[in-house]
């Protein structure tokens, strides 16, 4: 594993041990002393620890992975495993929305419609994508893409990574309940396969608004939810800071969705977060979609809509004559 | 009464009010004093000011339905606990809580019944459940309230009063957006309409899915409606935000809703609406 440059909270004993060793090699240097045994020692404690740190981490540290500043956007992946992606831009009614794009490419050599949400890497990107928070147009655009995609044949591939729709003003003042909603809708009815990828934060409504398709698959250390950790921290435990109780509480992590049958397949991560090695995490989402995609081809147009259907009806565990249903 | 009488509201923010005690209630519009008896047989709409609070499931349900035509469906669909949620309180002991304080068994009732002779299938939310919150068993009755319209080729009608998805519930929560949603697909599909009547608060969610996909959405006056809380655009943004955002008239100003109608005039307007989508001639009208 390379340097950390950014280090989360719970890794800062990985630092603090790689900043022993980089002193150690420069005492070596300056001292011409064969400090081999301790240096080797350092790095079988940096082995352990990142063992002991990495394989028992908690819901709140992976949703700290899931918005590491350099962790792989959607538009990496999209470059990574596609080709000839060409961005359509616009919902041709008020504007372009930069947090969440799409258009046409090619995946495995068959014409696909890419649909993502896309946080900014440096500021100056932030900014103009809104820091991933799509607005209604964001959703709007998105639908058109996918009418488009239906028209024309090409299955849907979405990739989730929000912290939720865009809070504000404008957002409620061009309806982003009513544009979220009509996705909600529209993508059941979609006549095309469909596969949404939760590549990091699974943001409420905002991340459903483009997720309701044949197939869900989330990354390793990404996570959906209802509401934010600090969200829900917030208003049960009127403390934002209660957030990793929240986070636990909520059950928001990959592997709870499998458990909960919300997803169909967790893809797993290089050690330590797909910021490592986004290369590898590239190819294990290629492998995944590939083969799910390859399933959902095999289907008859109408057959996959009521598979849809069936999905969707059977979302949620309730009570009812004393049993537990779903 | 006429269909297209200019509703009677005011651009004031309605905040919280908890459904009255006592003996006599104060009108937060006017200033006024009402007699509870008489608020409960205006279906709690101030007489003179017209101000709105909020009515419970099954007062609405009497108020709206012609006489003993209502049936109630999934009565039995009650929430369970997927996460084993506790917070300060665990989930179960507060729904229990919800249920002594309301009477009711979820915050959403159902079932079949006539307005003006046209039989509708309707889903009724109540605030005072859980602050209307969606789980799954919410959502579980609202789409089986829908399937039940294009089982028996019915119009839908769906009153919401809902904070949004309940948290308690998590990622199934969130699910129901998509599950009421893709049931309200096949109802379009059928060609049967769907008019959903958006009542104070109706907010997250409950806006971002069913709420917000009628033929027509009717908001009631002085309703909070929207996607996100004020507090949290104000934090994330530090907005301005203006007077009434939010409010039913906000919303029918920015071309958002198709109508407000006062609680008093629900009825006959809903029947006037079914007339001509899906009767498509003129209801004989009953004694309402």
């Amino acid at each position: 594993m390379d340097k950390p440059t950014y280090t989360l909270e719970f890794e800062k004993p990985l630092r603090e041990l790689s900043a022993q060793l980089d002193q150690l090699k420069q005492q070596s240097l300056e001292s011409n002393l064969d400090v081999t045994s301790e240096v080797a020692a350092i790095e079988r404690k940096i082995a352990a620890t990142q063992r002991e740190i990495y394989s028992s981490l908690t819901p709140w540290q992976r949703v700290q992975i899931a918005r590491h500043p350099k962790r792989p956007y959607a538009l990496d992946y999209v470059e990574a495993i596609c080709e000839d992606f060409r961005e359509m831009h616009g919902d041709r009614q008020f504007k372009d929305d930069r947090a969440l794009v799409g258009g046409t490419a090619f995946f495995q050599g068959q014409a696909v419609m890419i649909i993502a949400q896309h946080k900014g890497r440096d500021t100056k990107e932030k900014v103009a994508r809104n820091f991933g928070m799509p607005q209604p147009e964001g959703y709007r655009k998105a639908l058109r893409l996918m009418k488009t995609a239906e028209k024309f044949g090409l299955p849907v591939l979405t990739f989730i990574d929000t912290p939720g729709a865009y809070p504000g003003l404008s957002s409620e003042e061009r309806h982003v309940s009513e544009a979220i909603a009509v996705n909600l809708r529209e993508m059941a009815l979609l006549r095309v396969p469909s596969i949404a990828v939760v590549v990091g934060e699974g943001g409420s409504g905002g991340a459903l608004g483009i997720g309701v398709t044949d197939r869900v698959l989330i990354f390793e250390n990404s996570y959906y939810s209802v509401i934010s950790p600090e969200g829900c921290a917030a208003i049960l435990w009127k403390d934002a800071a209660a957030a990793p109780k929240a986070a636990e509480a909520m059950k928001i992590t990959a592997q709870h969705l499998e458990q909960f049958g919300i997803v169909d397949e967790v893809i797993a991560e290089p050690f330590g977060g797909a910021h490592n090695d986004p290369k590898q995490a590239a190819a294990a989402l290629g492998y995944t979609l590939q083969k799910h995609l390859n399933d959902l081809r095999a289907v008859k147009t109408e057959k996959l809509v009521d598979l849809r259907y069936e999905r969707l009806r059977h979302l949620g565990v309730y009570e009812e004559a004393g049993e537990i249903r779903s | 009464m006429s269909l297209f009488s200019k509703p009677k509201y005011s651009t004031v923010v309605v905040k919280k009010k908890d459904i009255p005690k006592g003996l006599w209630t104060k009108c937060p519009l006017s200033g006024e004093i009402v007699f509870n008896k008489e608020l409960e047989a205006n279906q709690m709409v101030v007489p003179k000011s017209g101000y709105h609070f909020p009515i419970g499931a099954r007062q609405r349900i009497e108020a709206l339905f012609d006489a003993d035509t209502f049936v109630e469906a999934d009565a039995s669909v009650r929430s369970a606990d997927p996460l084993k949620f506790v917070d300060s309180q665990a989930y179960p002991d507060r729904i229990k809580k919800y249920e002594k304080e309301s009477g009711l068994k979820e915050a959403v009732v159902c079932g079949i019944g006539a307005i003006e002779g046209i039989r509708v299938s309707a889903a009724v939310m109540d605030f005072r459940f859980c602050g209307g919150a969606m789980g799954s068993a919410v959502g579980e009755k609202i789409t089986r309230a829908v399937e039940a319209a294009i089982r028996e080729k019915i119009p839908c009608i769906i009153f919401s009063a809902s904070g949004g998805a309940r948290m308690q519930e998590g990622i199934f929560s969130l699910m129901q957006m998509a599950k009421t949603s893709a049931a309200l697909g096949r109802l379009a599909q059928a060609g049967l309409p769907f008019i959903s009547v958006l009542t104070h608060p109706t907010m997250g969610g409950v806006t971002a899915s069913f709420a917000t996909l009628g033929d027509l959405n009717i908001a009631e006056p002085g309703a909070l409606i929207g996607f996100a809380g004020a507090r949290v655009i104000k934090e994330t943004t530090k907005q301005t935000l203006p007077a009434g955002f939010q409010s039913a008239e906000f919303l029918l100003k920015h071309g958002l809703i198709d109508q407000i109608v006062s609680r008093l005039e629900m009825r006959a307007h809903l029947a006037g609406v079914l007339a001509a989508l899906y009767l498509k001639r003129k209801a004989q009208r009953t004694t309402s």
